[in-house]
């Protein structure tokens, strides 16, 4: 008996690319875009200060700042692209490797950093930037977006909701009940597949027997596999799904074809799971050399342009940095705090005998 | 006063909840043209419209989820899970997302999420449709517990749930959904409804004092009924919150009587009992003359229908442990 799923046929996928790895612009029968050098430019910004406050993040883990850290390299452009496709009143759920999405949102860095440090689960107020929380269960938030997609059509208001997850959570049983819900009332949402190839391990054979964009059509929407490394096609494809949601016309999932350049989480260690060359073969198609590239070669961004974006990203870096070792603990007693919104007697009696608990070692050495 | 079954007192709370406030929305499965397989629903969705009152794909976990995500949205949906059986696919939701996101938002976020589960045995059904899972729920902080026993109560507490900020899971005893009690629907009666988390003594006493709640109060009730032919005096108390618990009601009593037993249909060991047991031996140490004692079902998968008399709590085995107390 053979369990090699791989011995099925498949048809080649099909590929929306406005960008080559080379940094040559593309045409798509379906998909294009319009940017001005500046919009050009701006990406280019995003995609290098996302990617230096990443670097920031790790580094602050290895140095025992962070507890752990979910690295987004090699996903930048999947994040900003779709990220800058986002109006202001759409809403954005993510997971927790978003920190890109977060960045187009105007969320502070060192917010997010918060939880991984272990000061909090979550520490930016989601209405304001109209970007949720990080969730940290596969999956689950896929069901929350399709709600407040719900919550979107019963309003009548003008807007979408995305929401963010990787090509594991494919299999977990909330993301196809989100698709079937999203599906049957035709909810104003767009599903952001990244998938960078790697569920911690196991490779994407380990989930699906077909590419993953494909399962959208056994629900009954459409699905778009996008290069999630060119940034603009990101942008064009997205824009267009959101564009969909919100003039009624349902759902849509794209899959941004991506690679997880780092690993899984600073925990990880790739190198026991799989080969170099891979990582290699992903490295010639970085996001950011190849628009860098297309800046360069038509002129739309000089030698100069490029130290200042670099010197921005490393002043970033260190705000970041610092802000991130000023961040104070929290006080032993915040463990009460915000479990329920009304009063809970059980919240003030616990809190009552632990702040007395406390206050008998006043004085004593060793607390 | 109006004379109600239960299930339509449910359903006229939820009448009143959904006339008082344009977001609150009812989703679950068979909820709209059926009314819900015990009824509770029923005529809403004529009334209020598909929009409003969801039947919703046949999965728990995507009916809590995407209450969730309305709720970010600003609406106060009620989710019915079809059966106690049933609220386990839901569970990770529940126990991952709806208890544990406002503390995550930092207070930023509420949700103001009812999940309606009828729960309990009794009924002559088949597996996964008799239990009693409220324990998984009281252990669970950022979720608020309750269990309402009879009509009047269950009218106003499913309003109360509704305006509630916290995520509610509300239980509902399915074998008592078609008796009838009076219930007072005006809406200047309102003003003197009891908080939410209030426990109430429904038949006072002075020798031993009977914790119940949902199905088993009536049981209890019955039980003091007959211990009174023998001479005792029983205090019946119908919890109505299980968390927040009002302790103070039960610790008042226990330190008057003395003696306290506790009964639900969920299995003794590790049951809610067992907190309500510990409380009072912390609480009431000096005033006990005996054990507090619990009585349940047994520690085993609920039983298929042609045993469930057995393995339920009745009023012989309720007045069995009031005699053991008095052993001591």
């Amino acid at each position: 008996m053979t369990i090699d799923a791989s011995r099925g046929v498949q048809a080649p996928p099909e590929l929306v690319q406005l960008l080559t790895p080379e940094g040559e612009r593309v045409e798509h029968p379906d998909y294009d875009i319009d940017l001005t050098p500046e919009e050009i430019r701006g990406l280019y910004r995003d995609l290098v200060l996302v990617r230096r406050i990443d670097l920031e993040a790790v580094a602050l883990q290895r140095q025992g700042e962070l507890g752990i850290w979910a690295s987004l390299l090699g996903q930048e452009a999947a994040q900003i692209g779709s990220g800058r496709a986002l109006t202001d009143a759409d809403m954005a759920f993510p997971t927790y490797r978003e920190h890109g999405v977060a960045w187009c949102r105007d969320v502070d860095p060192v917010k997010l950093l918060g939880l991984f440090r272990g000061v909090n689960h979550g520490g930016w107020d989601p209405v304001e930037h109209n970007f949720h929380l990080y969730t940290i269960v596969i999956g689950s938030q896929t069901l929350h977006a399709v709600g407040y997609a719900m919550g979107i059509q019963r309003d009548g208001a003008e807007a979408a909701a995305i929401v963010y997850f990787g090509d594991g959570a494919t299999s977990q049983g909330d993301v196809n009940e989100s698709f079937i819900w999203a599906s049957v009332f035709n909810a104003p949402v767009v599903f952001f597949c990244q998938n960078n190839q790697w569920a911690i391990s196991e490779p994407l054979e380990k989930q699906s027997r077909i590419p993953l964009y494909r399962r959208a059509s056994g629900f009954g929407f459409p699905g778009i596999r996008v290069d999630g490394n060119d940034v603009f096609a990101c942008l064009a494809v997205t824009r267009q799904a959101l564009r969909n949601a919100r003039e009624g016309n349902g759902p849509t999932l794209i899959e941004a074809y991506t690679y997880r350049m780092g690993a899984h989480t600073t925990s990880d260690d790739p190198t026991r799971y799989r080969v170099a060359d891979e990582l290699e073969a992903w490295k010639l198609k970085d996001p950011i050399e190849r628009l860098k590239a297309y800046l360069f070669k038509n002129q739309l961004a000089d030698q100069a342009y490029f130290e200042a974006i670099d010197a921005e990203a490393d002043a970033l870096g260190r705000d970041v940095r610092k802000r991130c070792l000023e961040m104070p603990d929290p006080d032993p007693l915040a463990i009460f705090d915000h479990v329920y919104a009304h009063r809970h007697p059980l919240m003030e009696e616990e809190r009552e005998q632990f702040a007395a608990y406390l206050a008998s070692f006043e004085g004593s050495e060793g607390r | 006063m109006t004379t109600l079954t239960l299930a339509k007192a449910i359903n006229e709370g939820l009448r009143r909840a959904m006339e008082d406030d344009p977001k609150v929305l009812i989703m679950g499965e068979d909820v709209g043209k059926l009314g819900g397989v015990f009824r509770v629903t029923d005529g809403l969705q004529k009334d209020f419209g598909e929009l409003r009152v969801i039947d919703t794909p046949l999965a728990e976990s995507g009916i809590v989820g995407t209450a969730i995500g309305l709720a970010l949205r600003g609406y106060r949906p009620v989710c019915e899970i079809q059966f106690d059986g049933f609220v386990f696919p839901a569970a990770d939701q529940i126990i991952t997302q709806l208890a544990k996101m406002p503390l995550r938002s930092l207070g930023a976020l509420k949700l103001p999420v009812v999940v309606r589960i009828p729960c309990g045995g009794g009924i002559g059904a088949v597996e996964h449709h008799s239990e009693s899972p409220e324990a998984y729920f009281t252990h669970t902080a950022g979720l608020r517990v309750v269990a309402c026993s009879n009509p009047a109560d269950a009218y106003v507490m499913i309003q109360q749930a509704i305006r509630c900020d916290d995520p509610v899971i509300f239980f509902e005893p399915k074998r008592r959904y078609w008796e009838k009690a009076e219930v007072d629907t005006s809406p200047e009666a309102a003003a003197g409804w009891p908080d939410l988390h209030t426990a109430r003594v429904v038949r006072p006493g002075g020798d031993v004092t009977v914790l119940a709640y949902g199905p088993m109060v009536r049981t209890c009730l019955e039980a003091a009924t007959a211990a009174e032919e023998d001479g005792r005096s029983v205090e019946v108390i119908d919890l109505r919150s299980l968390n927040p618990l009002d302790t103070a009601l039960v610790t008042d009593s226990v330190r008057r009587t003395g003696r306290c037993v506790i009964v639900h249909e969920a299995p003794v060991y590790s049951g809610f009992g067992a907190e309500l047991a510990a409380r009072i031996t912390e609480s009431c140490f000096y005033h006990l003359e005996a054990p507090v004692l619990r009585v349940g079902g047994f520690s085993t998968p609920y039983p298929p229908s042609k045993l469930e008399e057995h393995y339920l709590p009745d009023l012989d085995r309720v007045l069995d442990a009031v005699d053991r107390c008095f052993a001591y």
